[in-house]
């Protein structure tokens, strides 16, 4: 069988995550500086730690979804993966007073394009959710 | 007023404090374990929303997190697109269901230019400016290349797949291969590589952005060479894929910029991308190269026999008299059910049949339509109850006892070919076992093979009745009949 995901395992995992960044956060910390100390390295391993950690969480939870949730499955981690916003926002809004015009506005036409998907993901998982409902019109 | 101005000093504060820099980062673990959560709400239909809301939140805990930044001051630039991006968002979530494979299609092409655009944005901030060179770390200016190929490579590749689902003409639909193909795409790919390594070699080098536009512009090349071959009866894998690298795209550009909600929401993103795509893949006993370099459905091997087969065809009406004396009825849906947006009329013949006492499951092919769980978004939009949706492996073994099998717009997922003719494309696919059935009802458009080009055993065997029409009309007509005698 397969193994379950329980909500406790979630939270586990996710700390685990948590654990994962610490050092990260400490070398901000410690050089002091906004970007962090990537000389050696080791910063980086961390980072790849979080992403293989994160890639069993994914399979873990999309291995359970019911085979007939799979369309609206789909158009939530679209939305989820349009967290790009993050990146676009940063680009798009860069304080530095020298950033060319070029660039601000590659940043924003990616805030606008991850919005959109943002905005259309989760309207649109949620409006085919709520036509599965079962026999006495229960969703 | 004097609330504004506290929520201003006290934003004032925090910034200068190291305070925000903190909040900021719990805000991003939240999001994380909102978007793990998300997923697991999502195993089951009774919770399916709560995840959408534990998304919802999750994002705003993001982008608010990420806007309070100190490193954010110039707003318009963050707030005009995002005002501009409400009504086309509205406008792709209400799109009617039968467009969902092609909305999903655009929502990657979307993810994916973000990610390029993001990724070159961060380039050439870097490249010009001289203090910000020691920010190219190779090992950074890999991952920003492996983003742009991703984003840029899923940006022309999804609107190429969006175009096939649309049926747009300038598209074929129809597999497009020449001899020489997977040669000429080595090519350019060693191409794009030998590019990407002299960049990272030397970052700031005053060639280095010409070898940048290079690689951007085959990798906009590249996504049209990986999905124009790739026949209409694959998307659901090609989508699949195509959404695991939107995801890692996103994972690239969480290396790129240090940032860790990125990777995760990623990742969740790219794993289920390939869980699905590889659920597709068995579901149609293939390899991911196979669907990738393979061009399914030009090779039809198997010769046409001597025999002239004869299909035998019937009246709807006749077809209604047997169903109705049925106490099992399994439906068999198809893509031919989407294309003839028949859902709203089988939910008719559905609620006919039950008024008869007869038990009506549908069974549900996983790479039935054009997309993942395809077959399930449409019956349900018809209000068909999801109890009654039944996946291949649960009613395979029931087929013995179902008296009529109607198979709607159905054609290689129940063609018993795939058990036994070797020499058969789809030999070795699992499939839903129809022929097993009492009697077989299966309506049919024209006399034209499947998507495969491949001859159905199924509509000649003794049992096999054929009802040729359009799936909707086809579906009315049972009903009519149904209704019919019971009405006086």
């Amino acid at each position: 069988m397969r193994s379950s995901l329980t909500p406790a395992r979630c939270l586990g995992a996710a700390s685990a995550l948590a654990f994962a960044s610490a050092p990260a956060l400490a070398s901000q910390e410690a050089t002091g500086a906004s970007a962090p100390d990537a000389s050696t390295g080791l910063y980086y391993i961390s980072m790849a730690t979080v992403f293989m950690l994160a890639t069993f969480i994914g399979i873990g939870a999309i291995r359970r979804v019911s085979r007939l949730l799979h369309t609206p499955l789909m158009s939530l981690t679209n939305a989820i993966s349009a967290i790009a916003v993050v990146g676009s926002i940063m680009v798009a809004g860069a304080a530095s007073p020298e950033t060319p015009l070029s660039v601000r506005i590659m940043g924003s036409v990616a805030v606008f394009a991850s919005m959109t998907n943002i905005i259309s993901g989760f309207m649109i998982t949620d409006r085919m959710l709520k036509m599965f409902k079962t026999e006495g019109g229960k969703a | 007023m004097n609330t504004t101005f506290l929520i201003a000093s006290a934003l004032d504060d925090l910034r200068s404090s190291n305070m925000l820099k903190y909040v900021v980062e719990l805000a991003y673990v939240l999001a994380m374990a909102l978007f793990i959560f998300s997923l697991h709400w999502m195993s089951d239909p009774k919770t399916a929303r709560k995840g959408v809301f534990a998304g919802v939140w999750g994002m705003t805990a993001a982008i608010l997190a990420t806007w309070a930044k100190g490193e954010v001051t110039q707003h318009l630039w963050v707030l005009a697109p995002i005002l501009l991006s409400i009504w086309p968002g509205m406008k792709l979530a209400n799109v009617p269901i039968t467009a969902v494979p092609q909305r999903t299609a655009v929502s990657h092409a979307f993810g994916g230019l973000a990610a390029g655009l993001v990724g070159t944005a961060e380039f050439f901030h870097w490249y010009l400016d001289a203090n910000l060179h020691a920010e190219m770390t190779p090992f950074r200016v890999s991952a920003l290349l492996i983003e742009i190929v991703l984003g840029y490579l899923t940006f022309t590749g999804s609107i190429i797949a969006a175009g096939k689902l649309q049926e747009v003409k300038w598209i074929p639909q129809r597999p497009w291969v020449y001899p020489g193909q997977n040669l000429v795409n080595g090519i350019a790919a060693i191409g794009a590589v030998v590019l990407a390594v002299m960049i990272v070699m030397n970052p700031t080098a005053p060639l280095a952005p010409y070898y940048f536009g290079g690689v951007i512009v085959l990798s906009l090349i590249f996504g049209p060479m990986l999905v124009l071959p790739i026949g209409g009866a694959d998307m659901p894998t090609v989508i699949a894929i195509l959404n695991s690298y939107a995801g890692l795209s996103a994972v690239a550009m969480g290396f790129v910029l240090d940032n860790k909600l990125l990777i995760i929401a990623g990742a969740l993103d790219g794993s289920s991308g390939l869980i699905l795509a590889i659920i597709m893949c068995k579901a149609m006993n293939r390899s991911f190269t196979n669907v990738l370099f393979g061009a399914f459905g030009q090779v039809q091997a198997a010769a046409p026999g001597g025999e002239q087969k004869q299909y035998k065809p019937e009246a709807p009406e006749d077809a209604a008299q047997v169903m109705a004396q049925a106490s099992l009825v399994v439906i068999v849906p198809g893509y031919g059910m989407a294309v003839a947006q028949a859902q709203h009329k089988v939910r008719e013949l559905y609620d006919q049949l039950k008024k008869r006492g007869v038990t009506v499951k549908f069974a549900i092919h996983p790479v039935a339509g054009r997309m993942p769980g395809h077959m399930n978004v449409l019956l349900a939009e018809a209000e068909v109850p999801y109890t009654d949706l039944v996946e291949m492996d649960e009613i395979n073994p029931d087929m013995g006892q179902c008296d009529v099998c109607l198979v709607l717009g159905a054609n290689d997922v129940v063609n018993p070919a795939a058990r036994h003719e070797k020499t058969s494309p789809i030999y070795g696919m699992p499939i839903i076992d129809a022929d097993k059935a009492r009697t077989v009802y299966a309506v049919k458009r024209s006399k034209n093979p499947g998507f495969a080009g491949i001859d159905n055993e199924l509509y000649f065997l003794d049992k096999t009745r054929m009802i040729f029409g359009d799936a909707k009309a086809v579906v009315g007509e049972l009903t009519k009949a149904l209704a019919g005698p019971g009405a006086h």
